[in-house]
């Protein structure tokens, strides 16, 4: 399994709230882990919000999903238009979508992937915007592992906690095992895990702390 | 119990603890996830002494609703946008007769073009049939407002409509604290029907009445809707007092006081407003919100009394009369007659276009330079409007407009050339 590729260097400003936009395909479970982001945090006492961008779903088709998470009850009801945090569950919409649009200046990128920045042809874009802030995972390849299956949703969420430090990984498997059947669960419990430790660890400086503490 | 739980979810949840004993649906975006999971619920035995009844069409489930109803059932249905059309001749009937079916509306547009997504215009198709509607602004509110419905509705023969915003609050996964069956029990008592189908004591229900009573049949309707204006505010009170929290009533003011700009909105773009309300305060703005939650009966009184204050008022619509402009700018026109208030209409969000804050603080800027015009599109596209005009001017058999400017703005069909 290829190690991904973090560099955290900068800790930015604590923000009252963490915006989240995934993306993927339908199938890949891009809704599901909205749903499960939210109830992590719900898990963690906050307030969370997740919702799908309506669409008709369709296997194959692009999908996007949003999660907001704060201490605070959340009114909006816009979509995601400037993410803290941008989840692409697979990396061929990276050429045919605008997936980057409204990411703010200091927002983090994970890609699930086992190729790295330079392969994927967005080299240049990560360090326009800072190379460290792109973070990668195979998460496919971590979904067949564990799972079974190549769906990468659950795995994903796994680097996500690791990136934004203060999801825990036990919040997050205690809303796993909340939203899935028992084998399911523990499954993808494992597989997140898989993720949290594979960012956690090779995180060469501080994780990126994007989320409200 | 607090949960983080899809709004379909939540409202399907506090429809089980209202035990009703009839459900039938037929399933329609974006309503399909409370039916799945009533359905779910009156399988595994949660949800007991419940008939879910499968049916071949909406038309079909609002006649049964009625049926069920009128038999002495508690009966609840959901439906949304093409749905609710189709069932029309059936929605009238169940107001008309008085029979207190409740039903949750998941706002959806409607056709054509057919758009699967939210606003409002199912909402506004069915104003005059006789329910009492009320609008959510959350998800939370949406799960409350089912108990009261079921309360009013059986208390004054009235069938009562929850709206709730398609896709924004049924699909949306949230925090909502799910009402617990002692409590509702305490404080929805057992149907008690002012009429009933019963084989022991026949009675007919729904003659034919002629020009000799059918004015005094509709004004005891209209009468009855009075009558749930007055209780609504005190149902909301006691479910205040039993649950805890405020969910429903009339209207939502907030930071209306001492406002100069209020902006007047159905549903959950409430949320939105009043971030946007609270970013224009902040940039020395006095503006404020209301929100309507009962629609229908229209509170008059109240919404006269809370705009009082104010100087001028903007009624954000997910809807339009095509022809002539905002609905509720109407009712808020006649409610406020004769304060001088200068109202202005804006249409935002048709067919789930996004209603951005940012956009409604732009709007709201317009508004306290007085440069908002009486009716305004928020969000139009001029460009593609233009191109579309042109086309029309160019030729006699420019086509259809809606494929047009999907192929214009690169998502249709592509050109047959």
């Amino acid at each position: 399994m290829p190690a991904p590729s973090v560099s955290g260097t900068e800790v930015p400003a604590m923000q009252a709230m963490l915006q989240v936009r995934i993306h993927g395909r339908g199938g890949q479970g891009v809704v599901t882990a909205a749903e499960v982001l939210s109830m992590a945090a719900f898990a963690e006492g906050r307030h969370a919000q997740a919702f799908p961008s309506f669409g008709s779903e369709r296997t194959g088709a692009p999908v996007v999903a949003f999660c907001r998470i704060a201490h605070t009850p959340i009114r909006t009801r816009e979509p995601v238009m400037n993410p803290d945090v941008l989840v692409v569950l697979d990396a061929t919409l990276l050429h045919q979508v605008d997936l980057f649009s409204g990411l703010r200046p200091d927002g983090a990128v994970l890609i699930n992937t086992s190729r790295s920045l330079d392969e994927l042809g967005i080299l240049e874009l990560a360090r326009e915007h800072s190379e460290g802030r792109f973070v990668t995972v195979p998460a496919t390849d971590i979904a067949v592992e564990r799972l079974g299956r190549p769906v990468p949703n659950v795995v994903m969420l796994g680097g996500l906690a690791a990136i934004t430090g203060n999801i825990s990984i036990d919040a997050l498997a205690s809303a796993i095992r909340e939203r899935f059947s028992s084998e399911m669960a523990e499954r993808n419990v494992a597989a997140a895990s898989d993720a949290y430790h594979l960012v956690e660890s090779s995180s060469r400086q501080e994780v990126l702390r994007v989320a409200p503490d | 119990m607090l949960r983080q739980i899809e709004g379909s979810r939540a409202v399907a949840e506090a429809v089980a603890r209202c035990r009703p004993e009839v459900v039938c649906a037929y399933p329609i975006s974006p309503q399909t996830h409370i039916i799945e999971a009533l359905s779910v619920l009156v399988r595994t035995g949660e949800l007991d002494r419940c008939e879910f009844i499968n049916v071949e069409s909406e038309f079909a489930a609002m006649s049964v609703a009625l049926g069920a109803s009128a038999a002495g059932a508690r009966a609840y249905t959901a439906t949304s946008s093409q749905g609710l059309l189709f069932m029309m001749e059936a929605v009238y009937n169940v107001a008309g007769l008085g029979l207190p079916v409740v039903m949750t509306l998941a706002n959806r547009a409607v056709g054509a073009p057919i758009n699967i997504w939210n606003d409002h215009s199912d909402a506004m198709a069915v104003r005059d049939a006789g329910w009492v509607m009320l609008f959510a602004e959350s998800n939370q509110e949406a799960a409350d407002l089912h108990v009261q419905a079921f309360r009013l509705a059986e208390e004054i023969s009235v069938p009562v409509m929850v709206c709730m915003d398609g896709f924004i609050l049924t699909h949306a996964v949230e925090r909502v604290d799910l009402v617990e069956q002692v409590a509702v029990d305490a404080h929805l008592p057992p149907y008690e029907p002012r009429q009933v189908l019963d084989p022991d004591d026949p009675v007919s229900i729904g003659a034919m009445v002629g020009p000799e009573a059918f004015t005094e049949v509709r004004y005891l309707a209209h009468a009855r809707q009075l009558e749930a204006l007055r209780r609504i505010p005190e149902i909301t009170a006691e479910f205040a007092r039993s649950f805890g929290r405020e969910s429903g009533g009339l209207l939502h003011p907030y930071r209306t006081e001492d406002a100069d700009i209020v902006v007047v909105a159905l549903g959950s773009i409430l949320g939105t407003i009043e971030d946007a309300v609270d970013t224009m305060r902040e940039r020395g703005l006095s503006v404020g919100a209301l929100g309507v939650t009962t629609f229908r009966p229209f509170p008059l009184e109240a919404l006269r009394a809370a705009l009082a204050g104010a100087r001028r008022v903007v009624v954000v619509e997910k809807a339009f009369s095509i022809g002539f402009g905002g609905v509720l700018s109407t009712d808020v026109a006649m409610a406020t007659g004769g304060l001088g208030l200068d109202i202005a209409t804006v249409v935002a969000g048709l067919g789930g276009r996004p209603v951005a804050e940012s956009t409604l603080c732009t709007m709201l800027e317009d508004a306290g330079a007085s440069r908002l015009e009486r009716l305004t599109f928020l969000d139009l596209d001029h460009g593609v409007v233009e191109r579309e005009l042109a086309r029309m001017a160019d030729s006699r058999r420019s086509g259809p407009t809606a494929e047009n400017i999907l192929r214009d703005i690169g998502t249709g069909a592509r050109s047959p050339s």
